[in-house]
């Protein structure tokens, strides 16, 4: 200790400054790779991208990939995976169809209803994977046929629709505008980011106060600043851009609260940290007297029911349930996960890197589409992005692990 | 001048980012003789022999290497290989689901223009693993080998690469006794058919069984190289020379404190969880009392493990039963987690595989067995979590940079120290440490014995599975022997002698029979 403060302070607060930030490589890399696309976009469509209306688009025609990545990246941490959740999409539609749509079931009941139906359905999956021991991957490809036949079933192959407008809301909705639409923009949407970024700092501060109590190492006070500016900046630009137009979609206010919820679940929770355990090292984390398969049945439950709101958010997004909806809606919510850093084999990854990889991919669809791009470059174009954030992860823990070993 | 040397390392220095792990070593092997190689984990042993075998290509370190009077440049292990340098890795590179036969050649197949030549695959492979005295058909799988062969199988395919220096790997650190000197003699078959050994090893008595020389490495740097077979070098000596320092005691002192009856077994039995039929711990009893520290001696596959496993919640075998008392009331360990709520604690021999979430840090595998000490309605406390993770590091003297360093890029030693800090955060009264000392080096080693007894100072009751007698010996107060699944003695620390151990180990049963 005594040695290094003869080091001159400045040398030195540059020197661990640069090192802690290589330690934080690849979460900065995936915000500037992000950023870097949305101006590279911005610039190619002459600046739609950024425009009120179509950031609005994004956040509503992105939701349900989100939603699904937030379940899949708890699934694949625990080293397993789910292929079904877009056959579970389809199914939640057509039995939404079929309550609310044909039955006149009531727009709360219809969403309780298929919100247990994706539990009872993730309670199968997960029962044949934690307890029967059969691999995610061969009950959850069983699944995506299953769920996608009985949704076929449902719907004897035709369409269903329309829903009503209270249903509608949960994809289509916004919250009310305050101004009554004569403000220049919607009050309510920036009332609520300005609570967001208060609770943000005031959260960010109190976490940083009591590791500093503690006598924990803190992160350096500079980079700690630029990182909650930097993401008051980001709320509040989205929200004034959201503003501008129709206010905050409903879907953005489910999404925030899954989000910010299932973060704290999976970095402070006893469940969260079994879960990272057992994909970490399955047998360690049992001799450690973690139950390993109630904690993989009940992740399976929890990505059921969050596909089937994302079933919902679709269904009622499109105001029509089909029997193709939802289809390689999996494999987007898989490749967000992947470009969010989480690893194959388990036991790494955060709800953070895939939604910020679930955007990756929903603004490299959006800037695309408005650039007339047809669906066979989207496709070509989003593998080698997936393709290059996973070697970009290879290729930082490869020279990480040569430092060491 | 006289003497022939195959080989000759030259002034290698080999530099990780922040880590000078080889300083200037320098490293001469005479032909035909068996070069045994020694330091302390870290010392820089493995980064030396893949230096030397390629896997770190040339260019990527300084210094040369000359080899049969040439300078070789290795590009890869390819090369090595060629040029007839083998190494053997401690961990095994064989493919558990394809043949004896087919391991024996892979890389290295018989065949004609791309075809795989099947019966010469299977008659050289025969007559490689006869060579290593393996007498097994070649076309058994790998999968259904035990270690000891497996390890043999290795060392054919060595042979049919043309093998003119082998190296070794700490290749008995997996073995029994048995296999263990098995393997020792081969190697001094093979150097009388004119094959150089380079021998890592951590068991300085089979250095000094083998080895014509012995090089020390420490820190990074050669110390000295010693001809192992005159008289002066003793273990003693070596060890002197890997540690820096005298090491007269091997285990620390202990004035046993022996209370009441903490924790017994009655009638324990297992069977096997494949073959149902098949009884792999015999109705058991054994008991331990708190302070004192009890021993569990037996053969490799004798069951200790499985033993120790299936009272932890029942975490090994199927059909188990028998009886457990804890404090003389009968306790249901059913779960491991009802065996921690119990007070049980077990440190498993398999650290990497069984022990520990290696992509994880020191402080969440500290915490991984006793999360709910800092958990509030389901909310972990990260905060004193790291404090807690802290504290273990400065008793334990884990060195680490910090508590958020990766536990897979620890030393053994201090994987260890991070999996008995696990578990006495659950705090608990009964501990089975299996193989606690496996794998480690003889510094270490001697911190965890010093644990160990701390340990039973406080009370607790240990129960202490080793495959190395000396330890047992040293350490112990009380030693059950087992064989073959049942328990065949127990023996008093005064009476015990590795040769009454060893008897009692090898007593096989009398009567099969009811």
């Amino acid at each position: 200790m005594s040695a290094e403060t003869k080091v001159p302070t400045t040398e030195r607060a540059w020197r661990t400054g640069a090192s802690y930030l290589a330690g934080q490589l690849r979460q900065i890399g995936l915000f500037i790779a992000l950023i870097v696309i949305v101006l590279v976009f911005q610039g190619l469509t002459g600046g739609v991208t950024l425009s009120s209306r179509n950031v609005s688009n994004l956040v509503v025609q992105n939701s349900y990939i989100l939603i699904l990545a937030i379940g899949m990246v708890m699934v694949i941490i625990a080293g397993h995976i789910d292929l079904s959740v877009g056959s579970v999409v389809a199914v939640i539609g057509a039995l939404a169809g079929v309550l609310n749509s044909k039955h006149g079931v009531p727009w709360w009941a219809t969403i309780l209803l298929c919100l247990v139906a994706g539990a009872v359905i993730g309670a199968w999956q997960g029962y044949w994977i934690a307890y029967f021991k059969i691999p995610a991957f061969i009950v959850t490809l069983a699944g995506m046929l299953l769920f996608r036949g009985l949704a076929q079933i449902l719907l004897h192959n035709t369409q269903i629709s329309p829903f009503d407008d209270a249903f509608r809301k949960i994809g289509s909705g916004f919250l009310p505008d305050l101004g009554h639409g004569t403000s220049y923009f919607e009050p309510l949407t920036m009332i609520l980011a300005v609570v967001a970024v208060v609770a943000l700092v005031l959260q960010a501060v109190r976490t940083r106060r009591s590791r500093a109590v503690n006598g924990l190492s803190l992160e350096p006070l500079p980079w700690f600043v630029l990182k909650n500016a930097f993401m008051a900046v980001l709320i509040l630009g989205v929200a004034w851009l959201l503003a501008t137009y129709r206010g905050t979609p409903i879907v953005l206010v489910i999404l925030g609260v899954l989000v910010v919820g299932y973060s704290a679940v999976m970095a402070s929770s006893v469940f969260g940290r079994q879960v990272y355990a057992i994909g970490g090292n399955l047998r360690a984390a049992e001799l450690s007297g973690v139950n390993t398969r109630r904690v993989t049945f009940l992740l399976f439950v929890n990505i059921g029911v969050l596909a089937a709101l994302a079933g919902l958010v679709f269904t009622a997004q499109l105001n029509l349930a089909g029997p193709s909806a939802g289809d390689g809606f999996e494999l987007d919510a898989i490749a967000a996960v992947f470009i969010g850093g989480a690893a194959v084999t388990g036991g790494v990854g955060t709800i953070g890197g895939a939604i910020v990889g679930g955007l990756i991919i929903g603004i490299l669809n959006n800037g695309m589409t408005i650039l007339g791009l047809g669906t066979e470059w989207q496709q070509f174009i989003k593998g080698l992005v997936l393709l290059a954030a996973v070697a970009f992860d290879v290729a930082s823990k490869r020279r990480a692990g040569r430092a060491i070993s | 001048m006289a003497e022939d040397t195959i080989l000759e390392m030259r002034s290698i220095t080999k530099e990780f980012p922040g880590v000078k792990a080889l300083d200037d070593v320098t490293l001469k092997v005479r032909r035909g003789e068996v070069h045994a190689i020694c330091g302390e984990n870290g010392a820089g042993k493995s980064t030396l022999m893949n230096v030397l075998s390629g896997v770190y290509p040339h260019g990527t370190y300084d210094g040369e290497i000359v080899y049969d009077g040439q300078e070789c440049r290795f590009g890869s292990t390819h090369d090595s290989e060629r040029a007839g340098i083998v190494i053997i890795h401690q961990e095994l590179a064989l493919s558990p689901y394809l043949t004896m036969a087919e391991n024996v050649f892979i890389g290295n197949e018989r065949s004609r223009r791309g075809w795989i030549s099947w019966n010469r695959t299977e008659r050289d492979a025969k007559q490689y693993l006869e060579r290593v005295g393996l007498h097994d058909n070649p076309g058994t799988r790998v999968l259904d080998l035990g270690v000891g062969k497996q390890q043999l199988v290795e060392i054919a395919k060595a042979l049919a690469k043309d093998v003119e220096l082998l190296i070794l790997d700490e290749p008995t650190a997996a073995l029994n006794d048995d296999d263990s000197s098995h393997l020792l003699d081969l190697i001094l078959e093979l150097k009388a058919e004119g094959v150089t050994s380079i021998l890592i090893s951590h068991k300085l008595n089979e250095i000094k069984k083998v080895a014509d020389s012995v090089t020390i490495i420490r820190d990074g740097r050669t110390i000295e190289t010693l001809a192992a077979s005159s008289a002066e070098v003793t273990e003693a000596r070596i060890i002197r020379g890997m540690v820096g320092r005298d090491m007269t005691h091997r285990f620390p002192e202990r004035e046993p404190r022996i209370g009441p009856e903490l924790f017994r077994i009655e009638d324990w039995t297992v069977h096997h969880p494949l073959d149902r039929e098949r009884v792999v711990v015999d109705h058991a009893n054994l008991r331990v009392h708190a302070g004192e520290i009890v021993g569990i001696a037996g053969l490799m596959g004798a069951g200790r493990t499985e033993l120790a496993m299936s009272v932890f919640g029942r975490s090994w075998g199927t059909g188990i039963s028998g009886t457990a008392y804890k404090r003389g009331e009968r306790v249901d360990l059913r779960t491991v987690h009802a065996a921690v709520e119990h007070g049980i604690a077990y440190a498993t021999e398999d650290r990497k595989q069984y022990g520990l979430n290696l992509i994880d840090d020191i402080a969440r595998n500290v915490s991984a067995a006793g999360l709910r000490k800092l958990a509030h309605s389901g909310w972990v406390d990260a905060n004193a979590e790291h404090v807690v993770a802290e504290r273990y590091r400065r008793d334990m003297n884990i060195k680490a940079p910090s508590v958020n360093a990766v536990v897979g890029k620890l030393s053994g030693g201090n994987q260890q120290k991070v999996v008995l800090s696990k578990w006495m955060y659950t705090d608990p009264d009964v501990l089975f440490l299996d193989e606690p000392t496996r794998g480690i080096d003889v510094g270490a080693k001697f911190e965890i014995y010093t644990i160990i007894h701390q340990l039973a100072a406080a009370g607790k009751g240990i129960v202490m599975i080793s495959s190395e007698l000396p330890e047992l010996l040293g350490m112990c107060d009380r030693i059950y022997t087992i064989s073959e699944g049942v328990v065949t003695a127990e023996v008093a620390r005064e009476d015990a002698t590795p040769e009454r151990l060893m008897q009692y180990m090898t007593a096989v049963k009398e009567e099969d029979h009811e």
